[in-house]
């Protein structure tokens, strides 16, 4: 067939660098560590025929993971990052909100260039955005500085390395994926539909739960998972806003790998996130599909 | 919906662009400042850029940034148009679901998760890491954004045009090239252009996936931003942010002026029918 010609580049580009990559993954992190360098207990060894596969399978043992859950830390972790992910995701909607309604009700004439100033920041590098807060939050930063000036606090506010720093950087860097798909669920409501509402009756903050509210919600399901997702698994805002203080997976994944370098540790981190994770992203490929589907 | 200005919703997107745009703005106002205090203004100077231009290992790492994402970029949007182009126009075929899994799970996989098993890949194969094993990792995930980008061009314009060549005896490539190509131009230029800044952006995958030699500029600033905020990073970050603003601007510009060449030959069309 002729079409396999263009289905096959990129499908085996995935297939090895995407798919494969957590099938390796997978095996190290039942794997031991055997000089905290590669090659790892067991090795597959291939010429020794069957008995090299059997060999194989029977050295390795989910040990790593029977680590993971004995230790609290890494509990802990999970549940923090998952905690810190879904409040973060819900103050993303409470900001992003009614920024999209407003975009959405602005002429339009405004609305392209209102669309290109909320990606405009998305392109700007994410490090460079958490870097900003920084200079923002600590201490000695600027708002602690405005406010101070302004008399609003007589002592410093210790924003800086706690978990609320950790939700501004998320709030802050996710926004853009939030507003979005909100503007373009609350883009398509005929104003008719509201205008029919407010005729029968009803008062503006009625119509708004009543009518806007549910027609906006594939948009709040999009936004939503667009954040949560990336969010949990997050390590550049914890690491940078949220101190030592602040006990994210991420984090314990990259240090697990870089500063500890035990690879299968890191590894079965990694298998137990994906599998966190697996429902939500599930969620957002249906949906991907069904607008496929819906463009048709 | 509405097209009218109420008080909420101006006050609402005021704010909103208040927040978005008010760090960056401090950001860059910091980097001109004399004093190297990040809260004692010290008055104008632009002696941090002049600073720059002799940190050697600052330039280097830029150089090599540069590098990658060119490659990978350019890597990305062919890949990602062809998995655009199967994604949109080529119907059910075996294995279809699970295609369509590996372009949408990297939009949102957390970067640690991409990072690591790519490593694990590379060291199982044995490639020296590098400046390719980036360039394969920032390829990999930029091509599933070029293929978002470029699917949604294809879903929104009329396939009987590309129906009407291939009546006409085209051949598919050659209907994609003179038909369905041009048509789709800015959205595989703005796809090209998506890949080029995810690549300039990324530290925690190429972190994980590079080697000696190739230390690419957010490797560099994450590792001088961890011992504190300093005028020079700003003035690094600055940099960045007004290259990219100015090349969105220029894309946006080339992409209004051919909706309007096309706005333009369609009604001569029209008007040559009519």
């Amino acid at each position: 067939m002729r079409r396999w010609y263009v289905i096959a580049p990129p499908y085996l580009w995935l297939l090895i660098f995407f798919l494969v990559p957590f099938v390796i993954v997978f095996k190290i992190s039942l794997s031991d560590i055997a000089t905290a360098i590669p090659p790892y207990i067991p090795t597959l060894n291939l010429s020794a025929g069957w008995e090299g596969i059997k060999d194989f399978f029977s050295q390795l043992d989910f040990e790593n993971y029977a680590f993971i859950f004995s230790d609290p830390l890494y509990i802990g972790a999970y549940w923090s990052s998952l905690k810190i992910a879904a409040i973060a995701t819900f103050l993303t909607l409470l900001v992003g909100y009614p920024i999209a309604y407003g975009m959405a009700r602005a002429p339009k004439e405004w609305q392209p260039t209102l669309m290109m100033l909320v990606i405009l920041p998305f392109w700007t590098s994410f490090l460079i955005r958490v870097y900003a807060w920084i200079g923002i939050l600590k201490k000695e930063g600027l708002l602690n500085l405005f406010l101070m000036n302004t008399g609003l606090v007589s002592e410093p506010l210790n924003i800086m390395n706690t978990t609320t720093a950790v939700y501004i950087g998320i709030v802050y860097s996710y926004l853009p994926f939030m507003i979005l798909p909100l503007y373009t669920s609350l883009e398509k409501i005929k104003p008719s539909l509201i205008e029919a509402a407010e005729d029968l009756g009803s008062p503006p903050w009625k119509a708004f739960w009543q009518v806007t509210f549910p027609l906006s919600v594939p948009g709040i399901v999009a936004g939503c998972l667009l954040v949560f997702i990336p969010a949990v698994g997050e390590f550049v805002i914890p690491d940078l806003l949220g101190g030592s203080e602040t006990l994210m997976i991420g984090k314990t994944l990259w240090s697990e790998f870089f500063n500890n370098r035990d690879w299968p540790v890191a590894s079965a981190v990694a298998v137990i996130l994906l599998i966190v994770l697996v429902v939500p992203i599930m969620m957002f490929q249906k949906m991907q599909e069904k607008q496929r589907e819906a463009g048709l | 919906m509405n097209t009218r200005f109420s008080w909420f919703n101006i006050t609402s997107i005021v704010l909103g662009f208040a927040f978005l745009y008010v760090p960056i703005l401090l950001l860059i106002i910091y980097s001109f400042n004399e004093s190297k205090l990040v809260t004692v203004w010290g008055g104008w100077s632009t002696k941090w850029y002049a600073g720059l231009l002799d940190n050697q290992a600052l330039i280097d790492a830029a150089w090599v940034t540069l590098r990658v994402g060119l490659v990978s970029a350019t890597i990305a949007t062919i890949l990602g148009t062809l998995a655009a182009i199967v994604l949109a126009r080529m119907g059910r075929f075996r294995g279809r679901t699970l295609f369509s899994g590996l372009v949408f799970a990297p939009l949102v996989m957390p970067e640690v998760i991409t990072g690591l098993s790519l490593l694990l890949l590379f060291v199982a194969l044995n490639f020296d890491r590098g400046f390719w094993t980036v360039i394969i990792a920032h390829a990999t995930f930029s091509m599933c954004f070029a293929a978002v980008v470029v699917q949604s061009r294809l879903l929104d314009f009329d396939k009987s045009v590309e129906e009407a060549a291939m009546d006409l005896g085209a051949t598919p490539v050659k209907t994609f090239f003179q038909v369905t190509l041009p048509i789709i131009a800015p959205a595989v230029i703005s796809a090209w252009l998506l890949s080029f800044t995810l690549s300039l952006d990324d530290l925690v995958i190429a972190s994980f996936t590079t080697g000696p030699g190739a230390t690419t500029l957010p490797i560099k600033i994450y590792s001088q931003v961890r011992l504190g905020v300093t005028p020079e990073i700003n003035a690094v970050s600055t940099i960045m942010i007004a290259l990219v603003a100015i090349g969105v601007l220029l894309a946006s510009i080339a992409s209004k002026r051919q909706a309007i060449r096309q706005e333009k030959e369609t009604r001569a069309v029209d008007a040559g029918a009519g």
